[in-house]
């Protein structure tokens, strides 16, 4: 059975807002739009985000650690907003995996969005209905999009290549082979939800630099003379051992 | 939690319209087998019931407030088999269809023509009511527990509480009734009322400690998957806020938040019981409706702070903004 | 979202939308990757990344996602006007006028100034990717009054690593992450190259590439790195140098490339009696080649012990060493001065300054070196050097770096970029695979030929300048100065205060007219550069002057002529507003000329298409000035017989040659009759056509020979002066050991010809004007008692907005709306401040009241904040109560544009380039009263929406292809 989704690559993100706004660009004229805005142009503006990048600091100066932290719906497979909702319009398809939201029938009783542990639903204030990332269903089969281009908006916008989408189920995916290889993992595991988007860690390459690594036969100070070998006459251990 | 005014209005009205239903019922029950002498008034129970459907239609209509799309609120029926919310849907007016029915059948006479001896249609229609009765509760108060990771709701004490403080407030408003239409029933729903509140302040003083107890399963290691002992958030992404601040966030201080727990523990407990016990006693029946009113306006506060004091592991999520 | 429903709905049911995808390059920031605009019954539905567009292969960032938003932004400016009769400048009050009549005035006041003093106009633009015309009408119009942004922006790096490598960062060059293996950034604003570093920097790091930031910051970029070396601002020179003195201590560097493409080895002459001191000596009997660019250098061969010729086959010079020429003259090799130099230049005493521990440096310049040394490239390309040797490999040490604004915005940064080019050069890595590779049209000779007029008689009535009006001295005869060593342009660039400003000091334009040193304008023209706000330093006081009237109740500035898009806190002081476009409603040209999107493999020059007519009377400001310029007569704009010789901009792109029947125009692609040739060509009438077929980009990839050591490779450089990208064809040696700069020292020593410096700057030029890197604090630091001012504050430039642009976009804004200042927590609590608090940071020159936000991610000596985020109230059609005036705030408050001096004062700037010195002000941070409001201080008067932009802010929006819902 199928699972899409995405894998995020928090080595390689840098925060950049492009997923955040190319979903945003694509959903308020997709499927899933509108996405209104509240005070566009006045005071604290606020709007309807599917993804959000957010930005975390780890250790205290000066082995700080600043991780950007892109989230949105992590299309778990055992969603609690589903069952909850009264009138099923949060449904999880089973041909994929993703975890949607009918606006037809959403009532917009928000009772989903508090049965979400990852705060990644937002309630449209204009459309009156619950909205959330689509995983853009609507690209991802769209026969008139070429085959490199049915991916997610925000796939297609990272600029870092830090999101990944696939099928997790499959073994031989991308997704699940980077996963696999640089220990991915889920949010908030203690709930059991167990989300599809993973998360890849950061790690730290490292060069080693050996002592004798600086100093070799070839080290053009030589051909200089800047590294001479020792007059004849100088002291040396022969002088001073008779046995 | 954001406290939202809707719910609160709505699981404590049909708390107070539930419990009302309850002390009719009882009364009717005590009084078919014999342990009290009965009502006699003949608006009693019709009357009685009248008030217990307003109760429950005022928050049935303050439900639809909670709505974003309240015209398709029918749609939320469709799925009792997964969600407590959706049986609560269901629940609620069938509950209500008893409590009409109940009260109509009283109105009519129904108790007069016994079905089987001892038994007349009301007192059936009243059980099942009685079972609704029960199963609203159970769906008002599951409609909270069942949501794990929100610790604070995540007991069975919800549903006991839930339970336990709309017979309170239900058997107060039936003494203060009784108090004005039949004057003979009013020590029997007090003690029950009594009883029902004390039994309240069991539960919640319980649900209160262990909430004080509880150790946040999800942290901000957990939630962004990075183990060090040491993370702060330095921006939620955005600076205007978003449904997901205001939402899961009441913005009030714990001074706020303490003072309204005094609040309704004065309110709901001691102070309605006093002026119960005052009423009573001095023979002021308006004591009685105060000590109603008070305890509602307790139980605002109390159902105000029980949304308040979840907090949501998603606000690990929502710190801060620059 | 209906369950069943997996595509977008129609808009209308019925008839399925009409589906259609335009080409362009996007202008959300100066990164100009390919983009496609998808539209929906002729309303944009979306725009993403072209994928096969060579600069971004189809990603986009936060800016460019959100292109819509600029389109339809209400701050647009949409009717020229002209300040009310009666109101004073800065009131914001504007009568609509025609563009007709606006033509008219323009026309009237420039020709009267070009007959009389054509000085007295001057043309400065902002973030403008149309260098190449505004520098030509400029030239035509024969005012030498003319720059970009480049002086307050990085010409540090830019002149830094020209004058040393030929080349630069970002348009000019960049880090080949491909093949590196250790990339180390220092200082670098997040706003430059973005999209290809970020495609780079994580291809890099998943192939295991060990990143390194260097950076008083840890935010965007330096967040991924494997190591963050906090620095205090401003000190990165002498961590460079402290680096070159541990590589060459150990012997860590590539001799063999110092040898041969560099003047390590040449000889410096060291009589220091002789008018030739400190000029590298050269021998009178060979041949000189090409008297710009002389090739008769001398070494001192180590086989025969005797001076040689260059490049001699089979002589190998001395690098080090003291030698004596057979006329006696005492010489050292440029390396052996260099080492000289960095003696004192210790691990320890950069720990001192920098706050990085030698340990530290140490250990980097040994991941360096040994990296560098041990890890070599070697790609099976032959190809052959400018001497004529054959070369069967490309090889190269993958150590690539990259820097930007951080080192180039100190009035120290010109020698700490120098330093940073010679620690790139010592490590082998300038054009090779895993170092820094160019981009055409760079390398470029050092200097490039292209001088600045030379003196006052080269500015005259009706007459076009004989040279561009900026350009790249090599000595003090190109310096543009009057007889008494005066400046001649208003910003006194290319004067002795800033002999190489090369890119012009924008920054002192305002300040200059005002007080009338060295005179006044007439009528000064901005395109898009907010002069009144944050592109300026010291911003009130620079309102002030925009607002200042002389004891006749003239404003000192005569006439202000401002053309942009949008209504900015700059719009309010014109005198006459001209709404441009946004770049979806243009055509435009990303030239080869100017600063074209080039790729290492090969010259790269892009068009924008307009997608859209333009929104009411804007007008695209190229069309401003080809009308202007048709209407002026300008030579260049007109035929023999001075009728108009270019219908608009589109024809004057496709039309103009730089001569005639050069075959060089603006755009190098699909040039001949029928497009069938490129670089070179005549005019090809279907151009614009071909473009916007072929994704708006012309890419061509050089012969895989001509790729790498573009200095020194015969076959590119025969290719480049074929194809007119270079005049000449001589290797361009990399120039550790600056001539150029010993030139102008010479003339301070009183030994250069007759141009002197006046007597007030010769210590300063005798100072700066070294041959070799060196490390001095920033001027401004040595101004302030740092006991009273121990912080340095800097701003850092957010991904998801450019400049001040972005806080009209609905979108963007929601993610910056207000900024903070940051600080870490010891000295928040050192200062008794707490996260949130409201807080004043006051410099020497002026102080603002903020909010501090606390963060482990800066180093303790440094607070920064976001740039430009701040805004007037009301400007960009903001509501008066929005978050960006009541919490937002400038850091430009605190930075002042001039500095006290011996006898007058000068401009805040590098003494060499006059770059702007952002990044050197000190400040102090404390708590604000308990009682004083909680908003930014200092305030300025909202200003309301002026004719033309629209006049009702909406309450909420949405988008859906084109159709705007929202009330």
């Amino acid at each position: 059975m199928t699972q899409l989704a995405l894998v995020i690559d928090l080595n390689v993100c840098v925060g950049c807002h492009a997923c955040v706004t190319s979903c945003k660009e694509w959903n308020t004229s997709g499927a899933a739009g509108y996405l209104s805005d509240d005070n566009p142009y006045g005071k604290d503006p606020t709007g309807t985000f599917f993804n959000r990048v957010q930005t975390f600091e780890v250790g205290e100066y000066p082995n700080t650690q600043t991780v950007h932290f892109p989230k949105s719906c992590l299309h778990c497979e055992d969603p609690p907003c589903v069952p909850v909702c009264p009138t099923g319009a949060s449904y999880k398809r089973k041909e994929d995996g993703i975890v949607l939201v009918d606006y037809d029938k959403c009532i917009g009783c928000k009772y989903c969005a508090w049965a979400c542990p990852y705060g990644v639903r937002e309630i449209d204030e204009h459309q009156h209905v619950m909205t959330k990332c689509t995983l853009c269903v609507d690209r991802v089969y769209d026969q008139t999009l070429p085959e490199s281009e049915r991916k997610p908006a925000c796939v297609m916008a990272c600029p870092t290549n830090a999101r990944l989408f696939g099928d997790i189920h499959d073994p031989e995916s991308g997704v699940s082979k980077a996963i696999q290889d640089n220990g991915g993992y889920q949010l908030m595991p203690e709930w059991g939800t167990h989300p599809a988007n993973h998360y890849l860690p950061r790690h730290k390459q490292e060069i080693k630099v050996r002592e004798e690594d600086l100093e070799r036969v070839d080290n053009p100070l030589k051909v200089d003379g800047r590294l001479p070998k020792p007059a004849l006459k100088s002291p040396s251990l022969d002088d001073v051992t008779s046995w | 939690m954001r406290p939202a005014p809707s719910v609160i209005l709505l699981t404590t009205l049909i708390g107070v319209g539930q419990g009302l239903f309850a002390a009719l019922y009882t009364a009717q029950v005590f009084d078919r087998i014999g342990l009290i002498q009965g009502p006699t008034s003949p608006v009693f129970y019709p009357l009685g019931c009248a008030i217990a459907l307003a109760f429950l239609a005022v928050g049935l209509g303050a439900s639809f407030f909670h709505l974003g799309r309240p015209e398709r609120a029918w749609r939320a029926a469709a799925m009792w088999r997964t969600s407590w919310l959706s049986r609560e849907v269901i629940v609620l007016p069938a509950f209500m269809s008893c409590v009409f029915l109940y009260g109509m059948g009283h109105y009519l006479g129904w108790p007069q023509h016994r079905i089987v001896p001892g038994v007349d249609a009301t007192l059936v229609i009243g059980a099942l009511g009685i079972v609704l009765c029960a199963l609203l509760f159970l769906c008002t108060g599951m409609i909270y527990a069942c949501l794990k990771f929100l610790q604070e709701w995540h007991t069975p004490l919800t549903v006991i509480n839930y339970l336990l403080f709309g017979s309170a407030s239900g058997l107060m408003l039936a003494t203060a009734y009784a108090a004005i239409v039949e004057p003979g029933v009013v020590r029997f729903f007090a003690a029950w009322a009594v009883g029902f509140t004390l039994a309240a302040l069991v539960g919640r003083g319980a649900s209160l400690v262990r909430n004080a107890r509880l150790k946040p399963r999800s942290t901000l290691q957990t939630a962004i998957g990075v183990k060090h002992p040491r993370i702060v958030q330095s921006s939620q992404g955005f600076m205007g806020g978003s449904f997901n601040t205001r939402e899961f966030f009441h913005d009030m201080s714990s001074a706020w938040m303490r003072s309204v727990k005094w609040m309704f523990l004065l309110a709901v407990f001691p102070i309605p019981l006093a002026l119960l016990a005052a009423g009573l006693l001095g023979g002021v029946p308006a004591l009685l409706a105060v000590a109603f009113l008070v305890q509602y306006a307790g139980l605002l506060a109390e159902r105000w702070f029980f949304f308040a004091q979840a907090n949501h592991p998603q606000n690990l999520y929502y710190q801060r903004i620059s | 979202m209906n369950r069943q429903t997996t595509f977008p709905k129609g808009e209308q049911p019925g008839a399925p939308p009409l589906e259609e995808i335009k080409t362009t390059t996007c202008y959300m920031c100066a990164c100009r990757c390919g983009i496609r605009v998808h539209l929906r019954d002729g309303e944009i539905r979306y725009i993403d990344g072209n994928p096969d567009h060579p600069l971004n292969q189809g990603v986009i960032c936060a800016k460019g996602s959100s292109g819509i938003m600029k389109q339809y932004s209400p701050a647009r400016l949409t009717k020229p006007l002209m300040r009310k009769p009666g109101s004073a400048r800065g009131d914001n009050e504007f009568v609509e006028i025609s563009w007709e009549e606006a033509f008219r005035i323009l026309e009237e006041r420039l020709a009267r100034i070009r007959s009389t003093d054509p000085k007295k106009f001057a043309l400065f633009t902002g973030r403008d990717q149309m260098q190449a015309l505004t520098g030509l009408f400029a030239r035509q119009f024969g005012t030498p009054n003319y720059a970009a942004h480049g002086g307050f922006c990085s010409v540090n790096m830019a002149a830094g690593m020209i004058y040393t490598i030929g080349g630069s960062f970002w348009e000019f060059g960049g880090p080949d992450l491909e093949r590196a293996k250790l990339f180390v950034m220092i200082g670098t604003a997040e706003d430059h190259h973005s999209n290809p570093l970020k495609m780079a920097i994580s291809k890099f790091k998943r192939e295991g590439g060990r990143f390194v930031s260097i950076n008083p910051i840890r935010t965007g970029y330096s967040a991924i790195a494997d190591e963050w070396v906090p620095i205090r601002p401003g000190t990165d020179g002498a961590l460079l140098l402290a680096i070159i003195h541990e590589l060459l201590e150990l012997g860590l560097y590539d001799r063999d490339f110092l040898v041969r493409y560099t003047n390590a080895g040449q000889l410096v002459r060291l009589d220091e009696k002789s008018d030739q001191y400190g000029l590298l000596a050269r021998d009178p009997d060979a041949d000189e080649v090409n008297p710009q660019y002389p090739q008769n250098q001398v070494w001192w061969d180590r086989h025969t012990n005797r001076p040689v010729a260059t490049h001699t086959e089979g002589a190998d010079p001395y690098l080090f060493g003291s030698f004596t020429l057979p006329d006696g003259t005492p010489v050292k090799p440029s390396l052996q001065l260099l080492e000289e130099r960095v003696k004192r230049y210790t691990p320890e005493w950069a720990e001192r300054l920098t706050g990085v521990s030698a340990a530290t440096i140490r250990r980097l310049a040994h991941e360096m070196g040994v990296t560098a040394r041990d890890q070599k490239v070697e790609l099976p390309i032959p190809w052959t050097d400018s001497w004529g040797k054959e070369h069967e490999s490309v090889t190269g040490n993958p150590v690539a770096f990259h820097a930007m604004r951080g080192l180039a915005a100190h009035s120290n940064g010109f020698h700490t970029i120098r330093a940073l080019s010679i620690l790139m050069t010592l490590l082998g890595t300038i054009d090779r695979p895993g170092g820094f590779r160019h981009r055409a049209p760079f390398p470029r000779a050092i200097p490039p030929s292209a001088k600045p007029p030379s003196g006052p008689h080269a500015v005259k009535p009706n007459t076009p300048l004989g040279s561009l009006a900026l350009g790249w001295p090599a000595s003090p005869d190109d310096l543009f100065v009057d007889e008494n060593g005066g400046p001649v342009r208003i910003d006194k660039g290319f004067s002795w205060e800033y002999p190489l400003s090369v890119h012009g000091l924008m920054h002192n334009v305002i300040t200059n007219t005002w007080r009338g040193d060295p005179y006044r304008l007439d009528t000064l023209m901005i395109f898009m550069a907010n002069m009144a706000w944050n592109s300026t330093m010291h911003t009130m006081e620079v309102r002030r002057m925009l607002n200042d009237r002389d004891e006749s109740g003239e404003y000192k500035i005569p006439f202000l002529v401002v053309c942009d898009a949008f209504q900015s806190e700059m719009t309010a002081f014109a005198d006459l507003l001209l709404p441009d476009t946004t770049y979806l409603e243009r055509h435009d040209v990303m030239s080869l000329l100017d600063r074209p999107i080039s790729e290492f493999d090969g010259p790269t020059d892009a068009v924008r298409v307009p997608v859209f007519p333009p929104k009411g009377e804007c007008k695209p400001f190229q069309e401003v000035l080809v009308e202007l310029a048709s209407r002026l007569k300008l030579p260049a704009f007109v035929r023999a017989d001075g009728s108009r010789k270019f219908r608009d901009y589109p024809d004057f792109i496709v039309n103009y040659e730089t001569e005639p029947g050069s075959g060089i125009g603006f755009l190098a692609g699909w040039r001949g009759k029928g497009g069938e040739k490129f670089m070179l060509g005549e005019p090809n009438p279907r151009q614009w056509e071909m473009y916007a077929k072929n994704n708006c980009v012309f890419h061509h990839q050089l012969p895989l020979s001509y790729q790498y050591m573009r200095n020194w490779n015969r076959g590119y450089m025969e290719w480049a002066q074929r194809t007119r990208i270079r005049r000449f064809s001589e290797p361009v040696l990399i120039q550790i050991y600056s001539e150029v700069l010993q030139r102008f020292r010479l003339a301070a020593q009183g030994k250069w010809g007759t141009r002197r410096p006046p007597e007030r700057l010769r210590t300063r030029i005798a100072t700066h004007f070294d041959p070799l890197p060196f490390y001095q604090e920033p001027l401004e630091a040595q101004l302030t008692d740092t006991n009273k001012y121990p912080l340095n504050a800097v701003t850092q430039r957010p991904m998801a907005m450019y400049h001040s642009w972005d806080s009209q976009n609905a979108w963007l804004r929601q993610i910056h709306a207000h900024n903070y200042l940051h600080v870490n927590p010891r000295t928040a609590k050192a200062a008794g401040v707490g996260d949130g608090d409201w807080i004043w940071v006051e410099s020497q020159w002026g102080k603002v009241r903020c909010m501090a936000r606390l963060s482990e991610a800066v180093e303790p000596g440094t607070v920064w904040t976001w740039n430009a985020i701040g805004k007037a109230p009301g400007a960009w059609n903001l509501a008066p109560d929005a978050n960006e005036s009541q919490r937002g705030f400038l850091l430009n408050h605190l930075i002042t544009e001039e500095l006290p001096g011996p006898e007058a004062t000068v401009s805040n700037s590098d003494p060499i380039t006059g770059q702007a010195g952002w990044y050197d002000v000190r400040v102090r941070i404390y708590k604000a009263a308990a009682d004083e409001p909680h908003e930014t201080w200092p305030r300025v008067q909202p200003v309301a929406p002026i004719p033309g932009v629209e006049g009702v802010r909406k309450v909420w929006q949405a988008f859906v292809a084109g159709r705007r819902i929202g009330k």
